[in-house]
């Protein structure tokens, strides 16, 4: 048996550990040997445990071999509670945290078979957009080394672009799957709410937050969503109805399909010329493959923005208070209770999330709750409601995934307003609790060469429908099989 | 300013007594080793959520029930937020806005009997304790995420007496049910008081101060009369009252401040997401409906109905032991005996076996009198076969341990003397024995009638059946009178 390739997908590696073709074992030496060469330089990686991927490996080897994820390299987002591996949600208020239990998500991977190589790294408590608000160092993106990989899942997205891992598990509360699936040219699903557990993921805001897979094809997306998808006994928000074949999905696609497109989005100021021109093309392509285009008009969208962050940092505030640093946690100790909790606090938390709290109690401050949250969660109902009017006239919507490709480091880190901005096209189905994709649809145009993400939104727990049209627009080009150009940092 | 009357609301506290905690399997015991019954979502680990217990969501109807409630088929948990360390998550996720109870009432029956209205019952977790020891403290998360029923009454109540009546009445009812020990010494039960002042005849509410967490009846009724007194004397000085929160101090016996106005608490509510809202269908309150015991105002009315004094029922309907030992010894005894009164066994009870019980300091469920002896006793007595006095000679067998009261009188001859001819033979006897006493009675000197009773009761050694002796005796002294 010759070396497997790094870039063999979920797919071919579950298939070929099935057959015997491939050794589980095998396969993760390949992985670990990539991640040793790249990880110095992509920082995708905030812990790696070769050892235990090694068990886990033999175990597969050794066992059965027909789990849906059987010796399947991955990786969780550090956001994701393990009991073998540290969890820190990228804060030094966890550095060191050894969970004494196991999350719903890493259960389930192993329960399938799948091979946990480590974790990601991400930005703080997955707050952000560009994996800059990190303890340590930023995640580079692979098709550049000096520019972000976007967030907060930035080290998922850059670790299975690169090549290191065939697939990992995100999260996303605005936009933290799809958009670094996009800037680093992966794709990204993130699931209706509640379609996944969240028992287990590390709570950033509740009512938005869902956990979904990254890969580099619509089909490996599926079949990691259809491990991930279910009822949870220990998540009460988590849907009860059956999980569909997703990998079935993504060869059924509906005869007629409509693409909805809501055309004023594209007036967007900041909107990139590559990202229109490759979106344009998308559209066009995917009209020539049989779907159908429609314009739909979302009336509230603009409003997206701002109900979102009035939202996601009042959830925040109040799902971060638990960390006092008296029971786990960062603990610096002062005379009193109140000063132990302030200088404990000020300690383990960073800027960006000190912003969101402080934002967040003061929207849930009696005297303005009414105005920032309460009106906030009407106009929810109302984006809500757009959705649904939309998707009476067309299936799934598409847009751009973000406004702009991948921005250098640093160049937003002074101006999170901008950084916000960023989130324009992929906060509404968080807002509306609706499944969301990226997929690669282009690159732009000077040097460096960046990916370009197409999004694609469907109903509420209709996956199945947007798998089946991203995988309708992956039939139409080859850029999910690009690879990027890490040839001269040694790969 | 003696026109002043007071106002008086409370919130009171119940521990349901489940299996496990509100929102995770974590088994919940009172008592247990500190941090011995805690699990992730205890701690208020990253990663966990509250899944509801819907153990916890009957008990919470069946109180809603029994206190004349409208429940609400959806209602919403919130979190309320503020630091402290025996609060692990940062927030404690109750009821805010949308409680799954409002309205009802509790009737405390009594010399005046009230109606008390409830604003709301809703369902939260109780947070954990802290300990202190010499300078270091700790928390026992054993108690956090405990579910615990928050009732809160309109300030229908005017005295710190009819606070304390109330709380007792609402105590018997949540026992009765079997939702909790309620337990005021062990926290299973537990109480804040609202009280302000108001000119008598007024419907405008004072400025309210709040006294929390009152761990005894003693201690409600003296911090509410504490504070009356302090708001009282504030108001006669011109001085007004200032809105706060305010703790007791049983050992000194004094109120102390603990939060003033300016430092009222926002707890920054918000719904929580984590929690689908509760939805309660007809079908479950028709459930738990159908489970219901008979509540003690049920039970009261039964007994009232057949008889028994008012008080003596207000006494066995505190207690849910109590209320069934006594229905189960009614039972036992008429089934013996159709037409015995219902009230002779409430007084037994209330009388002789509440007074042991008291005297030797045991609970009830420590009598070592089973109903079924007691009624065969009390059946004894009332059909006459025991005199009074023997019965109570058996009551403190029954109590040494012994089983049955028919077969002592049986085996030792304590049957009471009802045969007349044996009566009528002693009669004669005391009679001739005694004949300077005798003429003096025929003489007029009635009194003398009790010294011949006394006599003849004690030639039969008490067992002559009383009744018959007065009967036969003035028979005696009648016949043998010269006409």
């Amino acid at each position: 048996m010759s070396a497997p390739s790094p870039w063999l997908g979920v797919d071919a590696i579950a298939a070929a550990i099935a057959s015997r073709e491939l050794d589980a074992l095998a396969v993760v030496e390949v992985a670990l040997a990539r991640i040793a060469v790249l990880q110095p330089r992509l920082h995708a990686f905030v812990h790696l445990d070769a050892a235990l991927a090694r068990t886990a490996a033999a175990r597969v080897d050794a066992g059965a071999r027909d789990g849906a994820l059987a010796g399947v390299p991955l990786g969780l987002k550090d956001l994701f509670v393990t009991a073998d591996m540290p969890t820190t949600a990228g804060s030094r208020m966890l550095a060191g945290w050894q969970p004494p239990y196991h999350g719903s998500h890493a259960r389930r991977l192993d329960d399938a078979g799948a091979v946990r190589l480590g974790k990601l790294s991400l930005d703080e408590f997955a707050m952000g957009s560009s994996n800059e608000n990190v303890p340590g160092e930023p995640v580079r993106n692979p098709w550049a080394l000096d520019r972000v990989a976007g967030g907060s899942s930035g080290g998922a997205a850059a670790a299975v672009a690169a090549g290191m891992l065939p697939a990992a598990i995100g999260s996303d509360t605005g936009g933290s799957i799809r958009q670094p699936a996009s800037l680093c040219g992966v794709v990204g699903l993130k699931p209706s709410w509640g379609r996944v557990t969240r028992a287990g993921m590390i709570a950033f805001a509740s009512s938005l937050d869902q956990a979904g897979p990254i890969a580099r094809s619509v089909r490996d997306v599926a079949r990691v969503l259809g491990v991930l998808a279910g009822a949870d006994p220990l998540d009460s928000t988590c849907a009860t109805r059956p999980v569909p074949d997703y990998v079935a999905a993504c060869d059924q696609v509906p005869a007629g399909l409509r693409v909805g497109v809501h055309r004023d989005a594209l007036a967007l100021p900041g909107l990139d010329a590559d990202v229109r021109a490759a979106f344009e093309a998308a559209l066009l392509r995917l009209r020539d493959a049989g779907a159908t285009l429609v314009d739909i008009a979302l009336p509230h969208a603009t409003a997206a923005v701002p109900t979102y962050y009035v939202l996601c940092t009042a959830e925040a505030a109040s799902n971060l208070a638990r960390y006092d640093g008296i029971r786990y946690g960062v603990r610096v100790a002062a005379d009193t209770l109140a000063a132990t909790l302030e200088a404990s606090r000020s300690a383990g938390f960073g800027a960006e999330v000190r912003r969101r709290i402080l934002l967040g109690n003061f929207v849930l401050r009696k005297d303005s709750y009414e105005h920032y949250y309460g009106r906030a969660q009407r106009v929810r109902r109302r984006i809500a409601d757009d959705y649904r009017d939309a998707f009476a006239r067309c299936d799934v919507i598409a847009s751009p995934t973000a406004p702009q490709p991948a921005f250098e480091l640093g160049a937003r880190v002074a101006d999170p307003l901008a950084m916000y901005l960023g989130d324009v096209f992929t906060v509404g189905a968080n807002l509306a609790g609706l499944p969301a994709i990226s997929v690669p649809c282009g690159f732009t145009g000077g040097a460096p060469r960046l990916p370009i993400g197409l999004q694609l939104v469907g109903p509420r727990f209709r996956e199945d429908l947007v798998l089946a049209a991203a995988a309708l627009h992956e039939r139409t080009g080859e850029w999910h099989r690009e690879r990027p150009p890490l040839a001269e940092v040694g790969a | 300013m003696s026109a002043l009357e007071p106002v008086i609301g409370l919130e009171v506290h119940c521990q349901l007594e489940t299996h496990s905690k509100l929102f995770s399997a974590c088994p919940l015991e009172i008592g247990a080793a500190p941090n011995t019954r805690t699990d992730p979502y205890t701690w208020g680990l990253p990663g966990t959520l509250p899944v509801l217990n819907r153990e916890a969501v009957r008990k919470a109807i069946a109180l809603a029930l029994a206190t004349h409630c409208e429940i609400h088929g959806e209602s919403q948990f919130a979190r309320k937020h503020y630091f402290y360390p025996d609060l692990p998550k940062g927030y404690q996720i109750t009821q805010s806005d949308r409680p799954y109870a409002t309205g009802g009432w509790v009737d405390v029956p009594g010399a005046a009997p009230l109606r008390v209205r409830l604003q709301r019952i809703h369902l939260e977790e109780d947070a954990g304790k802290n300990l202190h020891a010499g300078r270091s403290s700790g928390v026992d998360y054993n108690r956090a995420g405990a579910p615990l029923l928050e009732i809160v009454s309109e300030p229908d109540l005017r005295s710190a007496e009819q606070a304390a009546a109330y709380l007792r009445e609402l105590r018997g009812l949540v026992r009765a049910l079997g939702l909790s020990a309620a337990n005021m010494e062990e926290g299973t039960l537990r109480c804040d008081a609202n009280v302000s002042l108001r000119p008598r005849g007024h419907d405008v509410l004072g400025v309210r101060c709040e006294i929390k967490n009152v761990n005894s009846f003693r201690f409600l009724a003296r911090a509410i009369e504490a504070e009356i007194a302090r708001q009282q004397d504030l108001l006669q000085q011109g001085r007004t009252i200032e809105r706060c929160t305010l703790g007791f101090d049983g050992e000194r016996d004094r109120l102390f401040v603990m939060r003033s106005k300016e430092d009222a608490a926002d707890y920054r509510y918000l719904p929580d997401p984590d929690l689908p809202p509760l939805s309660i269908s007809a079908a479950m309150i028709e459930a738990v409906r159908a489970t219901l015991p008979e509540l003690p105002a049920d039970r009261r009315a039964r007994w009232a109905a057949a008889g028994v004094a008012a008080d003596d029922a207000q006494l066995l309907s505190a207690e849910r032991e109590l209320a069934d030992y006594f229905d189960a010894t009614l039972a036992a005894a008429t089934a013996r005996r159709a037409e015995l009164p219902a009230r002779r066994v409430a007084a037994w009870i209330v009388t002789e076996l509440l007074g042991k019980l008291a005297a030797e300091g045991l609970p009830l469920s420590r009598c070592p009198i089973t109903p079924a002896a007691l009624a065969e006793l009390v059946v004894l007595v009332d059909d006459g076969t025991v005199s009074g006095r023997t019965g109570k000679d058996l009551f403190a067998r029954l109590w040494q341990g012994e089983a049955s009261a028919a077969d002592i009188a049986a085996r030792e001859g304590l049957q009471q003397v009802s045969d007349t001819s044996a009566i009528d033979r002693t009669i004669a006897e005391v009679l001739a024995a005694h004949p300077q006493q005798l003429a003096a009675l025929r003489a007029g000197k009635d009194a003398l009638r009790g010294f011949f009773v006394g006599q003849i009761m004690k030639a039969t050694r008490g067992q002559a059946n009383p009744k018959l002796v007065a009967e036969r005796l003035a028979a005696a002294i009648a016949a043998g009178e010269p006409t």
